[in-house]
């Protein structure tokens, strides 16, 4: 045996290990966003344009006044909305699943990166490309209508606290998903009712009581509505109890994500 | 399977010092081998034992050749080791950090390349690499100077902008030897990574593995190539059935063979096999003819007799090499000739492993 593999090996600085882990993950990631941004980001900001030509200004019109403000101005946090909740999921499911599927995963699980960190850095991932196509879309919106910012801490919390949410729960989706099939159902069967739902294009205080009631019990429209009063300072919710809706959910998403990748839950045999 | 709850607690497997280091190891050879694996079992949720007991040593320094048929458990072995299997029982060190308990430090020590292609294929190789060496804690810049020495020495720096999946066969295992050794890890593992590579890169990347065994890395290679494990490893533990049915040193096992099959190419065809005293010999086809010869017995004697019975020999080679013929009768239960019967493993019944130190280089 030679001296070198005799020596007593350099100490590992497991906190430099994490932080320089959890970047490169977040680095990663954001070159994938980059690389395919004709699809992560172009396709919201189309759909945004739709939107806006379409129910903002053809039937917006007739629509009149929601909530004390134009219509445009009442959907344009909406559409922010719904574009940051679709593709903060939508980017960690592909990306994790899209790494199972291609084996690439066992990069980092052969890594010493703590399972935590993994999840931190893929859900970093999805809030970077939700915060990106939010500011597409709002750029979008401001050709449309103007936008009023009641305030901004408000609409950046809201819009970082959701997006961190659904990227929590794309992961999860990842997780257990073993084929394509099953990472299209929950984005196609679940999220987009609730979004539609969530009351971006109306005001629950249309509804009936017996919707009204059902309306509340939709996370969506906690987000919605705290992102909305960040603009417009109204909101058919409780905006503290929305926040507070917001990080629980992504502390209970993050530690079950966590949990189950410890477990081995859908990456180990 | 572990409550959720405990297992979100699990995250850090009892590291929380925030950094760890070898030198307060105590001195034992489970604590300071490269690997240490002790009793490791794994049964699958199918029900198929994987592993059924392996106890292995694998000093620093050594470049090691892990060798067994298909399916006799090297790739679940390694999976344990390297955390993309969950075991079911026994336990395992890599220079002494337990993977349980400390398993962070343990993997930072092991650079692996799989036996499948396992990298992002619309990745470059040279985000590849240096997103590996990120992921064990390398600061990009100097992921970048190791992602410049590593591709240009496997020959890959001309590809370093191409997307990775029009890289050939051979390239691609390139690419995955350079990413494991972007952390420069104390402990190689490579799971068949010369399959499907041809002759010359295949010897080009022997004489690299050589090169970085010298420098101190030690390297665990499962092949299918015998030559290969023949030719570079120094120690070999055979594994079949979920069992270490042999742990020695090359030379030492290689010495154990007593018989050398020769194939012999004749002139004229012959109905049956020649009767030659003291030699054991088997017709293939009618120009072929096998005969074994101990060690102790000289050739020529063969061809003496050979042609005193007028049977005109063409050519001859030797059938298969040393360790293929030791690998066949160890996993087909069969004696190795010149040992006692009492010596030789069958793959029911696990021969004790030796040692390290009682194994002659």
């Amino acid at each position: 045996m030679n001296s070198v593999a005799q020596a007593a090996a350099p100490p590992i600085r497991l906190n430099v290990v994490r932080w320089i882990g959890f970047k490169t993950i977040v680095i990663r990631e954001y070159g994938r966003i980059i690389r395919i941004w004709g699809q992560t980001i172009v396709p919201s900001v189309v759909t945004a344009v739709l939107y806006f030509a379409i129910f903002g200004s053809l039937i917006g019109r007739r629509v009149g006044v929601m909530g004390g403000f134009d219509y445009k101005q009442f959907i344009a946090p909406g559409l922010i909305m719904m574009s940051v909740i679709t593709n903060s999921y939508g980017n960690v499911v592909a990306s994790f699943f899209g790494a199972k599927f291609g084996k690439h995963v066992e990069e980092l699980l052969v890594s010493p990166l703590p399972n935590w960190v993994i999840v931190a850095g893929y859900a970093t991932g999805g809030v970077v490309r939700g915060v990106l196509v939010g500011l597409a879309v709002t750029v979008v919106s401001l050709v449309f209508t103007h936008l009023h910012v009641h305030h901004l801490a408000l609409i950046f919390t809201a819009l970082v606290l959701t997006s961190l949410t659904f990227a929590l729960a794309g992961f999860l989706n990842a997780l257990f998903a073993k084929n394509f099939d099953q990472v299209n159902w929950i984005p196609a069967f679940v999220l987009t009712p609730l979004t539609y739902f969530g009351g971006v294009f109306y005001s629950v205080s249309l509804l009936p009581d017996w919707a009204q009631n059902l309306s509340y019990v939709n996370p969506i429209l906690y987000m919605v509505n705290a992102f909305r009063f960040g603009f417009l300072g109204v909101s058919d919710v409780d905006v503290g109890v929305a926040f507070a809706l917001m990080a629980s959910a992504a502390i209970v998403l993050f530690a079950v994500a966590v949990g189950l990748m410890n477990r081995g839950t859908g990456i180990r045999e | 399977m572990r409550p959720l709850w405990r297992a979100f607690a699990a995250s850090n497997r009892g590291v929380d010092s925030g950094s760890l280091a070898l030198s307060g190891a105590t001195p034992d050879a489970f604590v300071m081998n490269a690997l240490s694996v002790r009793g490791l079992t794994k049964t699958y949720s199918n029900g198929v034992q994987a592993l059924k007991g392996v106890d292995l040593e694998v000093e620093r320094g050594d470049f090691f050749a892990l060798l067994g048929p298909n399916g006799a458990g090297k790739t679940t072995l390694i999976g344990i080791i390297t955390s993309l299997v969950n075991k079911t029982a026994g336990e395992a060190r890599v220079f002494g950090h337990d993977i349980d308990r400390e398993l962070e430090a343990a993997k930072a020590c092991i650079g692996i390349v799989p036996q499948e292609i396992n990298f992002n294929m619309f990745e470059t190789p040279h985000t590849i690499v240096v997103n590996q060496a990120g992921f064990y804690g390398i600061p990009r810049q100097v992921a970048r100077e190791r992602a410049e020495k590593y591709l240009k020495q496997l020959q890959l720096w001309d590809k370093r902008n191409g997307i990775s999946r029009g890289l050939s066969g051979g390239m691609k295992r390139r690419l995955m030897i350079a990413r494991a050794l972007m952390h420069e890890p104390r402990l190689l593992i490579l799971d068949e990574p010369t399959a499907g590579v041809d002759i010359e890169i295949r010897r080009s990347m022997w004489d690299f593995l050589r090169e970085i065994n010298a420098r101190g890395t030690t390297i665990i290679l499962t092949t299918h190539y015998l030559e290969e494990a023949e030719t570079l490893c120094r120690n070999i533990a055979i594994i079949n059935g979920g069992r270490i049915i042999e742990r020695d040193g090359m030379r030492s096992l290689l010495g154990r063979l007593h018989v050398a099959t020769f194939v012999l190419n004749l002139r004229e065809s012959l109905g049956v096999a020649p009767h030659l005293e003291g030699y054991v010999t088997r017709l293939v086809d009618d120009h072929t003819l096998e005969v074994e010869v101990s060690k102790e017995e000289s050739i020529n004697e063969i061809f003496a007799r050979l042609s005193a019975l007028g049977i005109e020999v063409l050519s001859m080679r030797n059938k298969v090499n040393r360790l293929e013929e030791i690998f066949m009768r160890l996993v087909e239960g069969r004696a190795i000739p010149g040992e006692g019967a009492g010596e030789v493993a069958s793959a029911g019944a696990p021969a004790t492993p030796r040692t390290p130190a009682e194994v002659a280089r």
